[in-house]
């Protein structure tokens, strides 16, 4: 079934989805209420890039179900190099469209109360705690117009929780496979890591289509006093998908999140990766790397806001860029009134392959406290023509030498990934956008 | 089977615009060391990096054959994979490349499509030569010259050559920043490449490195050319005399490129 959006930016469309699901009360109020906001928010304005022109409005919403995937010995052949056989993932969710098409979690991290489930069944059977979570102090219904319609629409997604004192081992990964090529995505990923815990989430997109649709995805991440969360991403929507993506990071004391997110999308791509350190002494790494090809246009911002004291942020983003593409890196450091002995670092590197490659780095630093540090590194730039003499005097191609200046110079996010058979999907996926 | 033959005829190269070598001609054949001394500036190091082909280098006449192949009509991994190898007096940092990588890459860009080195023979082979050299084995996973000292990127050019085992090489001030006990090691490693197959071209401006090899032939540069050469002895006559008789016997009164005679 095919809604165009005319119609479904009707409250009855929207009242009839949330029936359907069988939400909660406050949450078709929440849908319909941002659904009221959504037409007369104004469109985020991301720094340097105008996305007057993207699609954000033709897409096919529905809430589409996935067949079920009965073992992962007999994986469809679309997904199956995303895991390693030898090696197959104790604690995974397959979205396969907008619908959990395998679930496993380890008896082990049951028995300690980890949930790990999509967020409908979150929603009837956790619905306290998805509460407490759903776009509260994280992210705000009223941000902008897509954080409303994200709200309105949302058709998927995942619900983490952590209990207190329990540490997560083994990474829990999440598969988003967008098999209906004209399907929107607008999921919703939240993590909660309560006190002393610790978790590893990774979690990868997979599309394949050309048509036109929009992906609007927010995920709310928690880390409470002295929790720990590894949270990877490879997001890889393809061409036809407007991508709006906003994950964001909360961290309370002594609290520490760490980001390394792949942005391998070949669709315009407005990104943006907040991490509100609240908590004195906390901790976050965002790490970022990107591919642009084609006519692509991204723009991607990273930001590290410290109201903690002695909290400390790391922003990391590496981008290549070939053929027509343009990448934007914000890179914003900031320090609040109180956040004494707060550090802020940031690098951000272009590398351009083409001579219509564009690129910039965009260092913004906003600090309103004496006693604190704060830097920033920023380049743009081509291969260095020495770099390539040198590799191709022992007798590598250009075309080879080429290659391992930019995986090396993509190693630096790549290499943290929580996961090795995520990490090698990822430098695939490199492998093939740079060719 | 003999060694191979390069042949530099009448080469003449500008930086820039600037006539650096202004004809240029030498024969090297496997089995020979050949050395090329002269003072700083006066074009040894431009002679390196033209055989090579490196793209700040303008050859405007002359020829370079290596076997009769022009070696000018080729790409720099052309040359490399034809047989020729420089050491590079400052090799470039590539980060995020292991050391390791690069020299399996290398190796196999060598060898071809096809007949790529066994993984645990290239283990076998890096680490015997990294024990030959004195490396510390953690230079292998580190990334390529990054943060490497002076000494550790002159070891790691000579871990190439051993392992990449180039018909014909080329070493550009192989010697400069090594203390005399990396000296005798890096020594050892060249003088162990000598064989039929093997001829090689050092430059140098301190005798010393020759006390440790002990070179067949040895020219003398100045101005853009090779003004001299001769044996072995050539090279002690210098270090006892300097260049002065030299630029005498010649009516050169500065040796450096760009003063004439």
């Amino acid at each position: 079934m095919t809604v165009d959006t005319e119609q479904i930016y009707t409250k009855d469309y929207i009242e009839q989805f949330s029936k359907d699901r069988n939400e909660p009360e406050w949450m078709k109020t929440l849908r319909l209420e941002a659904l009221e906001q959504s037409a007369t928010l104004e469109m985020p304005k991301p720094d340097k890039t105008s996305i007057v022109r993207w699609n954000f409005s033709r897409f096919k919403h529905d809430y589409v179900q996935g067949e079920s995937i009965e073992s992962l010995e007999h994986l469809p052949e679309e997904i199956k190099d995303f895991f390693d056989p030898e090696n197959l993932p104790e604690n995974l969710l397959i979205q396969r469209n907008n619908s959990i098409a395998y679930a496993s979690l380890s008896n082990e991290l049951k028995e300690k109360g980890v949930i790990f489930t999509d967020i409908f069944t979150a929603l009837q059977e956790h619905e306290d705690l998805v509460k407490k979570y759903y776009m509260k102090d994280a992210v705000s219904v009223d941000e902008h117009r897509l954080t409303a319609l994200h709200a309105a629409l949302m058709n998927g997604g995942i619900f983490v929780y952590v209990p207190k004192n329990v540490e997560v081992k083994t990474p829990l990964q999440v598969v988003f496979w967008q098999e209906d090529p004209t399907i929107a995505y607008f999921n919703h990923v939240i993590v909660v890591a309560e006190s002393n815990s610790s978790v590893n989430y990774v979690e990868n997109y997979i599309s394949n289509n050309e048509d036109e649709t929009v992906a609007n995805i927010v995920t709310e991440v928690f880390a409470h006093d002295n929790a720990r969360i590894t949270f990877g991403a490879v997001d890889n929507f393809a061409t036809g998908t407007t991508i709006y993506t906003n994950r964001r990071g909360v961290a309370h004391r002594d609290a520490t999140i760490n980001w390394s997110i792949g942005q391998m999308n070949d669709g315009n791509t407005i990104f943006e990766n907040i991490t509100e350190l609240v908590g004195d002494n906390s901790l976050c790494h965002a790490n970022t790397v990107t591919v642009g090809r084609g006519k692509q246009i991204q723009n991607i911002t990273a930001k590290t806001i410290h109201w903690g004291r002695n909290a400390e942020g790391y922003i990391l983003q590496h981008g290549v860029m070939k053929d027509s593409a343009s990448n934007v890196f914000n890179g914003i450091g900031k320090i609040e009134n109180g956040a004494s002995g707060s550090n802020a670092e940031q690098t951000s590197r272009v590398l351009m392959l083409s001579e219509k490659a564009r690129g910039d780095a965009n260092p913004i630093l906003l600090i309103e406290e004496d006693d604190v540090m704060a830097g920033h590194a920023a380049s743009v730039g081509r291969v260095d023509p020495l770099q390539l003499y040198y590799l191709m005097s022992r007798g590598i191609t250009k075309q080879e030498a080429e290659k391992l200046i930019i995986h090396g110079f993509l190693e630096p996010v790549v290499s943290q990934l929580p996961l090795e058979s995520v990490k090698k999907q990822l430098k695939q996926v490199i492998e093939r956008k740079i060719n | 089977m003999a060694g191979s033959t390069l042949e530099i005829k009448d080469l003449h190269v500008s930086v820039e615009g600037n006539e650096i070598l202004k004809g240029v001609n030498l024969t090297i054949k496997g089995g020979e060391f050949h050395a090329i001394m002269g003072p700083n500036g006066t074009g040894k190091s431009t002679l390196a990096s033209a055989i090579m082909g490196h793209p700040s280098y303008e050859v405007t006449k002359g020829s370079i054959l290596l076997d009769g192949e022009e070696v000018l009509d080729m790409e720099v991994d052309e040359r490399a994979r034809a047989g020729l190898f420089l050491a590079m007096q400052y090799p470039s940092e590539i980060s995020g490349v292991t050391t390791s990588d690069f020299l399996r890459s290398s190796i196999n860009a060598i060898r071809g499509e096809g007949n790529e080195i066994p993984l645990m023979k290239f283990i076998k082979e890096m680490d015997q030569k990294l024990d030959a050299l004195e490396i510390d084995k953690n230079m292998a996973q580190r990334y390529l010259n990054e943060g490497f000292s002076g000494g550790e990127k002159k070891r790691n050019e000579i871990l190439q050559m051993s392992l990449l085992k180039p018909k014909i090489a080329i070493l550009d001030e192989i010697d400069s920043g090594l203390d005399i006990d990396a000296l005798k090691i890096v020594s050892d490693a060249i003088n162990d490449m000598r064989s039929e197959e093997f001829g090689t071209l050092i430059i140098t401006h301190y005798q010393r490195l020759l006390n440790y090899i002990k070179p067949d032939y040895v020219h003398v540069m100045m101005q853009g050319r090779v003004v001299k050469s001769g044996g072995p002895e050539l090279a002690k006559r210098l270090e006892e005399e300097g260049y002065e008789w030299l630029k005498d016997e010649l009516g050169i009164k500065d040796e450096t490129v760009g003063q004439e005679a």
